[in-house]
């Protein structure tokens, strides 16, 4: 009935945009910052993406921009919440709001136009393999790159000098402080990089999935990737675990569906959430940043 | 003051303009969507903007986009009117009690409320027979597919889309009787990134023709990429995935109704009516069959087309049995409006259950 | 160079300052976008902060700000006495939808009774009971287990949405709907409808709402509980040492606020929005959040912020209307306002001063983790 191969090669795709938003957000709240304005970062960078590609003719163009828009919104956000100070849950909300808006106004002229897309890789007979071969060798290479962005990430932050200081300021932003670390600077470093990871999230939206620009277009995508990082509880593999259970539910009930079974859609749907406070139940939350979500401020 | 006085004051100061200036007539429009959705909405706006074209100076448009459907709506009514609207065209079943209630209160501003059944006295509604097109795709679809599965995708289970389906299905299978149709509800009109996720679902499980029953153009984007499977335009027209696989589409046209119910307003023939057009008056466009589809499938799809919008052949001609085997209509009855207005079953031969 | 220094205490003319500092900057940028569209500013501006409040048709908008301002004060109420403590609830949303779906389906099981007088209060205990245990759920875990409050009230925010979906298509779906999602209209039934003065924009919501702008001032102001919460948004240790039981402490700010989104979400189901449909939630439980921020978790502040933003939405709504601004122009507009009023909030915390002090300091015991600000 339902080929797992196809499925599991199929959920990647699904699970590629919320993987790269997520990846984003779990370096900016390894750093203490929580910032609830992914859904805003990742839809502008499904519009710069289409922008930027359709001018340049080429999805590169589109990607790099949308790492680009996307960091740039989020420096909005570190100026607010690291200069200015202000909370970051409103603030973040805030961004979300404005985010939306933003790529409306700017989506306007770009409806009813095709981006120009991503080829999958075809690397001839491995892609032909049989069950490993389209899962493996025969995805989009954005697929890939993400991939290698959570390894990257996770080699960051385990065995780096920077990830070490940068999770020592999300643990104890003081103590780190008082070690002289520059707690603001590695802080508006990481809210650019989760700026950039969560507008590359959005391209692959315009770019790759969908492809062509509709407002509104990330439908919630930003807030699935909040879950994922707790899900995960802010370690980067189990965040591609998130990942995949999340694009993985969807996928699934829409292939239990296709296959003539009949489920109910909604209590499936909610499964994952439910599973995620599972999951903070039985770690005991005793991972979480411990600065997470606090303002910092120097005090002399 | 209640709003009541404030209205008598506004109309008056109203009837006093009107006597002295020959102003033209105010049209609102209230969007359910963004006017970029590439679907339902962006062919209302079209129409509105054909209204503006045809009338010139003499009408004037207003609209408001991604108007949630429930309090919010009555407040944009009710502002348009206000703002001296003669004619307001609310474009979602979801403003059904909310037009119904502004017009209470505006019983001199006219309403046209889009595929809802409550009327009044100025409250009109007017809807098209997708279904009619929904039987051409199925006779193309029928023909055209290989592995004799077509996928469907289909938003939520209402009266509407439960006839889109049998329509499609009928036709379909009169073409070929070894078809198979696989149904797949992703509950939203529009959220691009599941319809692309149906649409592979769907082809995964072999269908190579994916009808849609939703507004975005993901799932044309997936069949693109996959190769090989076709597709139809819905609510718009879609041509950018032309000639595939996009092979034709089902094209909302309100442009025709609409201008000719701000003509009644400004001849003052207006009147409280029911409209339920197809592909005969115009309201439902059939978009170009392209030639990825073979020459004599297109021909006898015209022929098909030509005899709905005559008259001559209604899509729902019996024999025609229910799902689970009980007749529904004997040889040659045609099925009345009120049935498929409140369509909750499939016919024979479709497998799975409408959830419920 | 500029330095911050933190204020001993807030500035009280920046705290009353800075709100209209805000406003003045976002009418400038904000004037800046609409003339960047082909719009005239002074217009655009004036449509949407004026004619609401004193336009033509001002008689019918300024109910319109009550009806749309009642949800956001009465959550934002509900949510500043956790803000307060330091218990981040973010998932009002959730809470306002249960309470939405209880007290509709207590009045459904008993319809069509024509006992207002047992139906009606019915359904207010079952929206409030329905926000309060939606809420108690992050809440217990939070004391039980530890679990990070924020995260699990916002997962369940999710949870509440597909839940409302299965019930507008289910168990609450209007038997005589033609197959429509959605319930029965409960402002058209007499024993449910929660409307006042509909013309007035007058409903049990709106009372509600000045009720726990009333109750809650003196709760702040004179009641144990109050100071309980005021302390430990200070002083969690001093707060263990004067004998506040944190777990307590949680579980009464989270009931509370829950109780209160429900009521909200009971009131509009009832009133303004009339059926359980599956987008029956518009975001208030979000933008309650920034309404309480707004309004610096003051009852009296909140009441304004509820204003302002409602004054937003409906002066954004006039100006897409009559001006043919787009929709997403007045979301910028809107995300501006925010961002400005966070932006110098700052300036009721914290002092400017020119000149460099000299930096790293020696090492000092973190002080308490700041109060929600």
């Amino acid at each position: 009935m339902i080929d797992p191969a196809l499925l599991i090669a199929s959920l990647m795709v699904a699970s590629t945009p919320i993987l790269l938003a997520a990846i984003g957000e779990l370096v900016v709240e390894r750093s203490g910052v929580l910032n609830l304005g992914v859904e805003g970062m990742m839809i502008t960078g499904a519009i710069c993406g289409i922008a930027a590609a359709l001018w340049a003719e080429t999805p590169w163009a589109g990607f790099l921009a949308a790492a680009v828009g996307g960091a740039l919104l989020s420096l909005l956000f570190a100026l607010l919440t690291q200069v200015l100070m202000s909370n970051q849950v409103a603030t973040g909300l805030a961004l979300t709001l404005f985010g939306l808006g933003l790529s409306a106004l700017i989506g306007q002229s770009y409806s009813q136009i095709r981006a120009p897309s991503l080829q999958r890789i075809d690397l001839g007979a491995l892609t032909d393999l049989p069950v490993v071969g389209r899962l493996l060798f025969g995805q989009d290479p954005m697929v890939y790159i993400s991939l290698l962005i959570v390894a990257g990430t996770w080699a960051f932050l385990r065995f780096s000098r920077a990830g070490l200081i940068l999770r020592a300021v999300g643990e104890n932003h003081d103590a780190a402080h008082a070690l002289g670390y520059n707690v603001r600077l590695v802080r508006t470093c990481a809210i650019a990089f989760g700026g950039a990871c969560a507008g590359l999230g959005g391209a692959y939206l315009s770019l790759v999935r969908v492809p062509q620009w509709t407002d509104g277009m990330t439908a919630g995508a930003g807030w699935i990737a909040l879950a994922i990082v707790v899900f995960a509880s802010w370690r980067p593999w189990r965040l591609l675990l998130g990942a995949y259970l999340f694009g993985g539910v969807t996928v699934l009930q829409l292939n239990l569906q296709a296959g003539g079974f009949a489920i109910p859609v909604q209590y499936l749907s909610m499964s994952p959430y439910i599973v995620t406070i599972l999951v903070l139940v039985v770690m005991n939350a005793g991972r979480a940043p411990g600065s997470l979500g606090r303002t910092f401020h120097a005090s002399h | 003051m209640t709003l009541k006085h404030l209205l008598a004051g506004a109309a008056m100061a109203l009837g006093t303009m009107a006597a002295a200036q020959d102003d033209p007539v105010t049209v609102g429009f209230v969007y359910v969507g963004p006017i970029g959705d590439g679907g339902w909405t962006y062919e209302h706006d079209r129409a509105r903007l054909a209204v503006e074209e045809h009338f010139g100076d003499a009408v004037e448009t207003v609209y408001q986009e991604s108007v949630p459907e429930g309090p919010d709506a009555v407040r944009v009514m009710t502002q348009m009117a206000l703002n001296g609207a003669d004619l307001i065209f609310t474009t979602s079943f979801g403003y059904m009690d909310q037009t119904i209630e502004v017009a209470e209160q505006f019983p001199d501003v006219k309403f046209e409320h889009a595929t809802g059944y409550k009327r009044a006295d100025n409250v009109s509604t007017y809807s098209a027979r997708f279904y009619e097109g929904r039987a051409i795709q199925g006779h193309i679809a029928g023909q055209i597919t290989e592995s004799n599965i077509i996928g469907y995708i289909g938003s939520y289970p209402i009266p509407e889309v439960v006839r889109g389906i049998n329509s499609a299905w009928i036709h379909a299978r009169e073409v070929n009787p070894d078809v198979e149709f696989r149904i797949v509800w992703v509950y939203t009109w529009f959220d691009p990134a599941k319809e692309a996720e149906a649409a592979r679902a769907l082809i995964d499980q072999g269908a190579d023709v994916i009808l849609q029953h939703t507004d975005s153009t993901a799932p044309q984007a997936a069949a693109a990429e996959a190769g090989g499977v076709y597709t139809f335009g819905q609510a718009s027209d879609m041509a950018e995935f032309a000639p595939m696989p996009r092979v034709s589409s089902i094209i909302d046209d309100w442009a025709p109704y609409y201008i000719d119910r701000v003509q009644a307003v400004i001849d003052g023939t207006w009147e409280s009516t029911d409209t339920w057009d197809g592909i005969g008056p115009g309201m439902v466009g059939i978009g170009e069959i392209t030639d990825a589809v073979p020459e004599e499938v297109r021909t006898s799809a015209l022929a098909m087309k030509d005899a709905i919008a005559s008259g001559e052949y209604h899509p729902f001609t019996g024999p025609l049995n229910r799902q689970d085997g009980t007749p529904w209509l004997a040889e040659g009855e045609i099925a009345d409006d009120g049935t498929l207005l409140g369509m909750d079953f499939y016919v024979e031969g479709l497998t799975g259950d409408i959830p419920q | 160079m500029i330095a911050l220094e933190r204020r001993p205490q807030a500035s009280t003319a920046w705290t009353w300052a800075a709100p209209l500092m805000a406003v003045v900057l976002t009418m400038i940028f904000g004037g800046l976008l609409f003339a960047a569209l082909g719009k005239d500013p002074l217009v655009a501006i004036r449509t949407i902060f004026w004619d609401p409040l004193f336009g033509e048709f001002a008689s019918f908008y300024r109910p319109q700000l009550l009806v749309k301002g009642a949800p956001l004060v009465l959550i934002a109420i509900g949510l500043s006495f956790g803000f307060r403590a330091g218990i981040w609830n973010i998932g009002a949303e959730g809470q306002y939808i249960l309470g939405a779906i209880c007290g509709a389906a207590v009045g459904l099981a008993l319809y069509p009774s024509e006992a207002r007088w047992l139906i009606f209060p019915l359904m207010i205990a079952g929206g409030a009971l329905g926000g309060f245990l939606w809420a108690m759920i992050p809440g217990l875990l939070k004391v039980r287990f530890n679990a990070n409050e924020i995260l699990v009230s916002l997962m369940l925010v999710y949870v509440a949405e597909q839940l409302l979906a299965a019930m507008a298509l289910g168990a609450l779906k209007n038997p005589e709907g033609m197959g429509f999602p959605g319930s029965r209209n409960l402002a058209q039934w007499d024993s449910s409808v929660s409307w006042i003065d509909r013309s007035a924009g007058l409903h049990w919501g709106v009372l509600f709402a000045l009720g726990a702008v009333v109750a809650a001032y003196a709760l702040m102001a004179r009641h144990v509980l109050g100071f309980q919460i005021r302390l430990t948004g200070q002083s969690p240790r001093a707060a263990a040492f004067a004998g506040v039981r944190p777990n307590r402490l949680i579980l009464v700010c989270l009931g509370l606020a829950g109780a209160l989104a429900g009521l909200a979400g009971m009131f509009e189901v009832t009133g303004p929005a009339g059926q359980i449909t599956i987008d029956f939630n518009v975001g208030y439980g979000f933008t309650a959040i920034i309404v309480a921020f707004l309004g610096r978790l003051h009852p009296v502040g909140i009441l304004l912020a509820g204003g302002i933003m409602a004054l937003t939405y409906i002066g954004g709504e006039i100006a897409q209307n009559q001006l043919g601004t787009p929709a997403a122009a007045i979301q910028v507009f809107q995300g501006m306002l925010l961002f400005f009023l966070l932006a110098v909030d700052v300036l009721t915390h914290y002092r400017l001063r020119l000149g460099r002090k000299a930096p790293a300091p020696a090492p000092r015991p973190a002080p308490a983790p700041e109060a929600a600000e």
